[in-house]
């Protein structure tokens, strides 16, 4: 009887960025995937490669078609064009309850005339296992999502968090190629949904299962997945580990999907190797940044900060005339952990920036209406063209 | 507490009160009160008289008032196998309609919950719309069409199926058709509504867990919808059993159903007393159905919400 638990020893280490590997051969591989309904373009030309033991996120917005390429992959919609890999096999048409992956919906579906035992194993029976193999493969599956003792319990019987896990532990009991995960954690309070996030993670390393989740949620995205794919209206805008996509947006949609970015105006003047710099009428300063981003001299181009990249002060920076800008201290938000400051600028503009509060009761923080300086490292910029 | 909240919690009791109450009255008025006095006429004596029964109390014979009770109708119900047979005949028509009926209902309502929105609506009209002619007429149509000279004996001697009419008209046959077209509706009504909840998600789990389509509608969908299933049964079950109109105009002699036992012991043998133990032993029979249809009817409810 094979044992969950244990691994076979000599199962290669998979690289821990396998799609910087130009030998590695995609797990899942989505090809000019499409699919409309009634004329309405849900997915739109899609292609993709997540690698095997990825934690794979699907970002976007309500309605940009991330659930739709879920449900593709899991076989409940059938694409209108393209084509979906799993493991190297054309999965296309192949009906869902004939594919190697398992989903977990948003509404964890749980089976209301079942048992959490019953629930679990439902899988395994349609598989023909029987007996002791199931009842020993549901009961170390609910020990693996600590739902261990709960096996009668009816599922109105249960917490939310709770079904969530009897849907997980459904999931995963099948050993799936790919588990899909939709909004796994919107219906969760903050503290558990923190909290069920590294669960996720520690589960999906010792499985060794390729996680795909769909999220609306940056914050979630961003913790849980190896990489981030943006979606929008059907397409994906930008694909890369969260560091990238956080750091080095491709674009003013991406930039502003993860948090907030403060965005200037701006005109490429000069353009040497590694650095540039720009005129911004709206900072009304002077701009030094790093890569130009393949623009050159004359380009009409955006400047990117983050507000964490931005320091304040009420004395001028001792830096060679660029990235200083001068302004008066507008709104001020203490958030316990770091504080908000909105200054306006000479052009009339607001730029956030935020700082950490290392020091209690800093006497000589920055407050309201006090005329400051806001300054930035060239390289923590970014030049976007659109 | 202050006066203001006093006297609206006042009202409130009041108002809840009175919103428990209505029902309660409604039932004693219009059920509990016709029982008791069908229950009394139950035990007294059939005399020749007006009315044909004896008094609960009174002065007989001279006597002083006293206490008439006699349970010799319901001995007699045991006594004469006319009765026996009368209840098991109407318990057996009544759970072969309801069976039929849910055979040919839970495909219906299937069918009708899966369709197209706007189909939806013009298939639930047209299970209501036989509602809007009156149902004895209805029954006599199915007597026109059940008769030796009746529509489906003249197809079937035209399409050279049977050489001479078959008798259908006037036998159990003929009894099933009626109440199974009769009552179908009620079976359809309530199968819908369970089976409209589409469940999507669920349905979509168990296909994604490897459920093929028919596992799916046997692990999913037939368990989700007992509810539905049990409420069309109960609907068509507890009026099948007392069913007079039917077994009377489409039935044979052997279709000895307890409604008309009853009607004949009432009308033709002005025997009240008796007709009244036949009416109080069938409220005990429907007693249990009507039991379990509740409990199912709140559990019901329950899921929905």
């Amino acid at each position: 009887m094979p044992d969950p638990e244990s691994r076979p020893p000599a199962r290669p280490q998979p690289s821990r960025r396998p799609w910087e590997d130009r030998e590695a051969a995609p797990f899942v591989r989505l090809e000019g995937l499409s699919k409309s309904f009634n004329g309405t373009v849900a997915v739109d030309h899609v292609d993709l490669h997540i690698y095997r033991g990825e934690l794979f996120a699907i970002l976007g917005g309500s309605g940009c078609g991330k659930t739709t390429l879920l449900r593709m992959l899991a076989g409940l919609e059938i694409p209108t064009s393209g084509r979906i890999f799993i493991d190297g096999t054309d999965m296309t048409n192949v009906p869902p309850y004939e594919r190697p992956v398992n989903i977990m919906f948003q509404s964890y579906a749980v089976f209301p005339h079942m048992t959490v035992e019953q629930n679990v194993g439902y899988g395994l029976k349609k598989e023909g296992v029987a007996g002791a193999e199931l009842k020993q493969r549901v009961t170390e599956m609910l020990e693996l999502v600590r739902l261990g003792g709960l096996e009668k319990r009816k599922p109105d019987q249960l917490s939310g968090g709770q079904q969530q896990r009897v849907a997980l532990a459904r999931a995963l009991i099948k050993r799936p190629k790919v588990l899909l995960l939709d909004e796994p954690l919107a219906a969760l309070d903050r503290k558990l949904r923190e909290h069920t996030q590294f669960e996720l993670m520690n589960i999906q390393d010792r499985l060794g299962i390729t996680f795909v989740v769909v999220t609306h949620d940056q914050e979630e995205a961003m913790t849980l997945a190896t990489r981030i794919a943006v979606m929008d209206a059907g397409r994906f805008v930008q694909i890369g580990t969260p560091t990238h996509v956080y750091e080095f947006p491709c674009n003013r949609f991406v930039a502003d999907f993860f948090g907030t970015i403060n965005l200037f105006a701006s005109r490429v003047t000069q353009v040497e190797s590694g650095t540039c710099r720009v005129q911004s009428d709206e900072a009304g300063a002077d701009i030094a940044s790093g890569d130009a981003g393949g623009q050159a001299a004359g380009a009409e181009v955006w400047i990117a900060v983050r507000p964490e990249k931005i320091s304040i002060s009420r004395e001028a920076p001792v830096v060679g005339g660029f990235n200083v800008l001068k302004g008066v201290v507008w709104d001020f938000g203490y958030q316990g952990n770091r504080s908000i400051y909105r200054v306006k600028i000479a052009s009339g503009k607001i730029v956030q920036v935020s700082t950490q509060n290392r020091v209690r009761s800093d006497a000589r923080a920055v407050e309201w209406d006090d005329e400051v300086f806001l300054s930035w490292d060239p390289n923590s910029s970014v030049v976007l063209a659109e | 507490m202050r006066p203001a909240s006093a006297g609206r919690a006042t009202h409130d009791r009041l108002w809840r009160a009175w919103v428990i109450a209505a029902p309660f009255a409604w039932l004693i008025v219009l059920f509990l009160i016709p029982f008791v006095l069908v229950f009394k006429i139950s035990l007294a004596d059939p005399i020749l008289g007006q009315p044909p029964f004896t008094p609960l109390f009174g002065a007989v014979e001279g006597a002083q008032g006293s206490w008439h009770v006699t349970f010799d109708n319901y001995r007699f119900l045991f006594a004469d196998n006319l009765y026996l047979y009368s209840y098991l005949k109407s318990l057996k028509v009544a759970f072969i309609s309801t069976v039929l009926c849910l055979a040919v209902g839970y495909p219906m309502a299937y069918g009708i919950a899966r369709a197209a929105r706007p189909w939806r609506h013009i298939l639930l009209l047209l299970v209501i719309l036989p509602f809007w002619t009156s149902f004895l007429l209805r029954v006599y149509a199915w007597m026109g069409m059940l008769g030796k000279q009746g529509l489906v004996n003249t197809l079937l001697l035209q399409a050279g199926l049977v050489d001479e009419p078959v008798s259908m008209l006037y036998t159990d046959f003929a009894v099933y058709i009626g109440i199974v077209y009769t009552y179908l509706p009620f079976m359809i009504l309530p199968l819908y509504a369970n089976l409209e909840r589409r469940h999507r998600d669920l349905h979509e789990v168990a296909a994604d867990l490897g459920a093929r389509p028919l596992a799916v509608f046997l692990d999913v969908t037939l368990p989700l919808s007992i509810p539905g299933i049990i409420a069309g049964c109960m609907l068509v079950f507890i009026p099948a059993i007392g069913e007079f109109v039917i077994p009377a105009l489409l039935g044979g002699p052997e279709t000895l159903m307890i409604g008309r036992t009853l009607y004949d012991e009432f009308f033709f043998n002005r025997d009240w007393p008796l007709s009244s133990a036949v009416a109080t032993v069938l409220v005990f029979i429907l007693v249990l159905p009507i039991m379990v249809f509740q409990h199912y009817q709140v559990k019901e409810t329950r899921m929905v919400s």
